[in-house]
């Protein structure tokens, strides 16, 4: 059963993706990663260390034939620094991929989706696949795709909370009337919430610190992957609705 | 030559162009991207991009990160 996610023609072998901020160090990324059995990783775009060039890099651990490399804007508080950041990414990169933030606020990390919408924007029409990271607000995920975003990644909860999916019926709002792709981008903290995710009929899930900041990362990264797998059969084979009352599933005939 | 450099000023550079100065500060420039004086360098053109007295380059690379 052929079950693929295609965003633009791009084809995604897995519905999980992961960041790789927060690890020990690079050889932690690398196995939590291949752990996580995701084929998209997230990247941030800072300066190079130019006094020490013996400090490693990140892509002598992460393939960028193995994997799809996504660059964020993580950091960026208006529209130009996003766009400058975007547009860098693209030239230390090897794609048009971009996960566009413009981030409002220091404490809770919210999108400024005014921003988020102008930017948006400008960088489809300069030919960029944008991942915008939104609100679970389904208005604004709506104008998001009107201005050209590639697939809307509403937050399931702040970035780094952990505490999953706040507002279900919003992103049930968003599923059911999304043209693109919808990925859940941040808030989820263990394998339920991600399963809970899938459920809901999201096409995938990206985190970071759910299994970065996991006792044991590794572990945390396969459970993440079975999160993924089985939240996706379930919203596949429907489930039974919720009842309040109990329906017997063993037959009255032949009892005494 | 004087040029800022991810922030810093940094003297006596010898390069005269984008591909130079990476060469010079020992950057692997497959890796990397290059903005001038608030504009990006595009790759192609590291060879043939002058730069110039007091110039503010960006060098810059992928890091771990999530959101």
């Amino acid at each position: 059963m052929e079950d693929k996610l295609i965003i633009r023609g791009i084809e995604f072998t897995s519905r999980l993706w992961v960041g790789t901020g927060k690890y020990k160090d690079f050889e932690e990324t690398k196995r939590a990663i291949e752990a996580s059995g995701a084929d998209v990783v997230t990247v941030a775009v800072r300066r190079t260390n130019i006094t020490d060039r013996k400090s490693e890099n990140l892509l002598d651990y992460l393939d960028p034939k193995k994997y799809k490399i996504l660059p964020n804007t993580a950091g960026c508080y208006n529209v130009e620094d996003a766009l400058r950041y975007s547009r860098l990414a693209r030239e230390a990169g090897v794609s048009d991929l971009i996960k566009l933030e413009v981030i409002g606020d220091e404490k809770t990390l919210f999108p400024d989706v005014i921003g988020l919408l102008q930017a948006t924007e400008i960088l489809a029409k300069e030919g960029f696949i944008v991942f915008p990271y939104t609100n679970d607000d389904p208005i604004m995920a709506k104008r998001l795709v009107d201005a050209g975003a590639a697939a809307v990644m509403p937050l399931a909860a702040p970035i780094g909370s952990g505490l999953g999916i706040r507002n279900p019926y919003n992103m049930k709002i968003i599923l059911e009337q999304a043209t693109v792709p919808i990925i859940v981008d941040a808030g989820v903290g263990t394998a339920s919430d991600v399963a809970i995710a899938m459920e809901l009929g999201c096409d995938a899930v990206l985190l970071n610190t759910a299994i970065a900041g996991a006792r044991d990362p590794i572990a945390m990264a396969e459970a993440m992957k079975h999160g993924v797998l089985a939240g996706r059969l379930a919203f596949k084979a429907g489930r039974i609705p919720k009842k309040l009352y109990a329906t017997a599933s063993s037959p009255f005939d032949g009892m005494l | 030559m004087k040029l800022t450099i991810n922030g810093d000023i940094t003297e006596n550079i010898r390069a005269g162009t984008v591909r130079e100065l990476l060469e010079e500060l020992k950057v692997e420039p497959n890796r990397v991207a290059v903005e001038v004086n608030l504009t990006v360098v595009r790759r192609a053109d590291y060879g043939q991009f002058r730069l110039n007295e007091g110039d503010v380059v960006e060098i810059v690379n992928f890091v771990g990160g999530g959101s």
